[in-house]
């Protein structure tokens, strides 16, 4: 149990380290800026979606070493999607502030992805030992904004698609069973969502 | 200093590649004209063969692309918008190995006087090849420079001898699910149709093309034959035609009816419109670096001393 905490951590590294590699060697395709664009947002998506899967997974299998890898999995949404807004603001707009505030205005698929970025910001400000301790119940109110951050991260990815919805829908009916069985905990089967009694079997 | 002898240098070394390798032509066209001096004759500017597939024979160079760079042959065969094989960029690359473009007909119906037929080879050997060096610029707000080998397509709609009814001449594209697997999901209303107005379709710059680099068109770019028209957006360039309509009445084409708020049926690339998603004013050329800046659109894709007159007096905000 002792490696397996760095073991994930380099895991969940590893897309950054490939692209990390590509932009070093000069090899990121024909359209570097659109994958690190596509790149970034996806793994994003996809921590994000594996973070919420932690707790519902826990309680089905009863594996409660899962949750200790919550913090850190939730922390690489925020580090992959900082990287996702970064890449825009940076690369793609080359740090034109007054041209990033009307995109952001304007166009509502960037409004979306923003709010969703900007929601995680105090969520990784408050995910030390420290803060949770001292908000109390107020931190896990607080971090229910994750959900809201998924939501949005989901819309932005439909609305931005030219054509093809399969992907993003599949995201989309993904978080939706991860939402539902939050709010419909008997949607996970007789196996017990009892609160603090957690026992697969 | 680092001086080679003569003898280490190759001719290959010193002539481009793609005039070398057609040395033999070049000289019998050369010496049909009458010149004798060979040093800077007319296929010096053509773009070397790719050396990837099939060479097209004695294709004519023009002044079209003067000073464009084309972009990597790799990009232009390997990136690509061709949804008949799936709508990832990579994915017509991957998988339109399926595509049998020989035989190949095109139907040519519609207003008309002499509808028909006309088979894929007759295309290659009935209507001169030339090299346009062109700016393709996506309504993705990216760019690159194809070197294609085409000929007007005004040369073919006149061979069907359109009426004066028709006012506009629409295209599809092959419907085949076995050969366009991309086809057996409705991403699009199949099959992907594109049209002009008669005016635009006779254009000079308007060009079938039949291949790229010199060589044959590779799948992926729409093989055996495809429409390119350089100053619209990349979609109204349509690929692997099968038939072409002239009609009266404007076509349904297929972004158009897809998503009318954001694709128009003129489609010409206009910095000041932007689509309602993402600005139209600068676009990413392709092969440039993460780092890259962005380039300015241009107006008609920079074609606008050509073709602006074509839509003299129109609202282009309203028929974009």
């Amino acid at each position: 149990m002792l490696v397996a905490k760095p073991l994930v951590f380099l895991a969940c590294l590893v897309p950054f380290m490939q692209l990390a590699h590509g932009a070093f060697v000069g090899d990121l395709g024909a359209n570097p800026l659109e994958l690190v664009t596509n790149v970034t947002g996806l793994w994003g998506l996809r921590f994000l979606l594996l973070t919420l899967a932690i707790s519902p997974l826990r309680r089905v299998s009863g594996w409660n070493w899962l949750q200790r890898f919550r913090r850190m999995l939730g922390l690489f949404v925020f580090f992959y999607i900082s990287l996702h807004f970064l890449t825009w603001v940076w690369l793609d707009q080359q740090l034109d502030w007054s041209k990033i505030a009307a995109d952001i205005v304007k166009r509502p698929y960037v409004t979306l992805g923003f709010t969703a970025w900007l929601l995680l910001v105090p969520l990784a400000a408050t995910s030390t030992r420290g803060m949770m301790r001292r908000l109390g119940r107020r931190w896990q109110r607080l971090h229910r904004l994750v959900y809201v951050a998924g939501v949005l991260g989901v819309l932005h990815f439909i609305w931005l698609v030219k054509a093809d919805l399969l992907q993003p829908l599949i995201y989309a009916s993904l978080l939706l069973i991860l939402l539902a069985v939050r709010w419909r905990p008997h949607l996970l089967g007789r196996l017990a969502w009892s609160g603090r009694t957690i026992n697969a079997r | 200093m680092l001086i080679k002898k003569p003898a280490d240098i190759m001719p290959s070394d010193i002539t481009d590649p793609g005039v070398y390798a057609r040395r033999r032509e070049f000289l019998k066209a050369a010496a049909a004209l009458g010149i004798g001096a060979v040093a800077s004759g007319p296929a010096g500017a053509l773009v070397k063969a790719a050396g990837q597939g099939t060479p097209i024979p004695g294709i004519i160079e023009t002044r079209y692309g003067d000073g464009l760079e084309p972009t990597a042959f790799e990009y232009v065969t390997g990136y690509n918008n061709f949804y008949e094989f799936g709508t990832d960029k990579g994915d017509p690359a991957e998988h339109a190995h399926t595509l049998k473009t020989r035989p190949w007909h095109i139907v040519v119906d519609g207003e008309c006087e002499a509808p028909g037929e006309i088979g894929i080879e007759d295309v290659l050997t009935d209507f001169p090849a030339e090299e346009r060096i062109y700016r393709l610029r996506c309504v993705e707000a990216w760019a690159m420079v194809v070197p294609w080998v085409g000929f007007p397509l005004g040369d073919l709609l006149k061979r069907f001898k359109p009426t004066s009814k028709a006012q506009y001449v629409v295209f599809e594209t092959l419907v085949d699910e076995e050969q366009m697997p991309g086809q057996r999901r409705a991403v699009l209303d199949w099959p992907y149709r594109e049209g002009l107005r008669m005016d635009e379709a006779m254009h000079p710059l308007a060009i079938l093309a039949t291949g790229l680099y010199g060589e044959l068109l590779p799948n992926q770019n729409g093989a055996p034959l495809r429409l390119v028209v350089p100053w619209k957006y990349g979609f109204k360039s349509i690929k692997s035609i099968v038939r072409i309509s002239f009609t009266r009445t404007i076509p349904e084409t297929t972004w158009w009816r897809r998503a009318p708020g954001e694709y128009g049926f003129y489609a010409n690339v206009n910095p000041q419109v932007d689509h309602p998603r993402w600005s139209q004013a600068s676009h990413r050329v392709i092969g440039e670096g993460l780092f890259s800046s962005k380039h300015p659109t241009l107006m008609f894709n920079g074609y606008a001393e050509q073709v602006a007159d074509l839509y003299r007096g129109m609202d282009l905000k309203k028929f974009f």
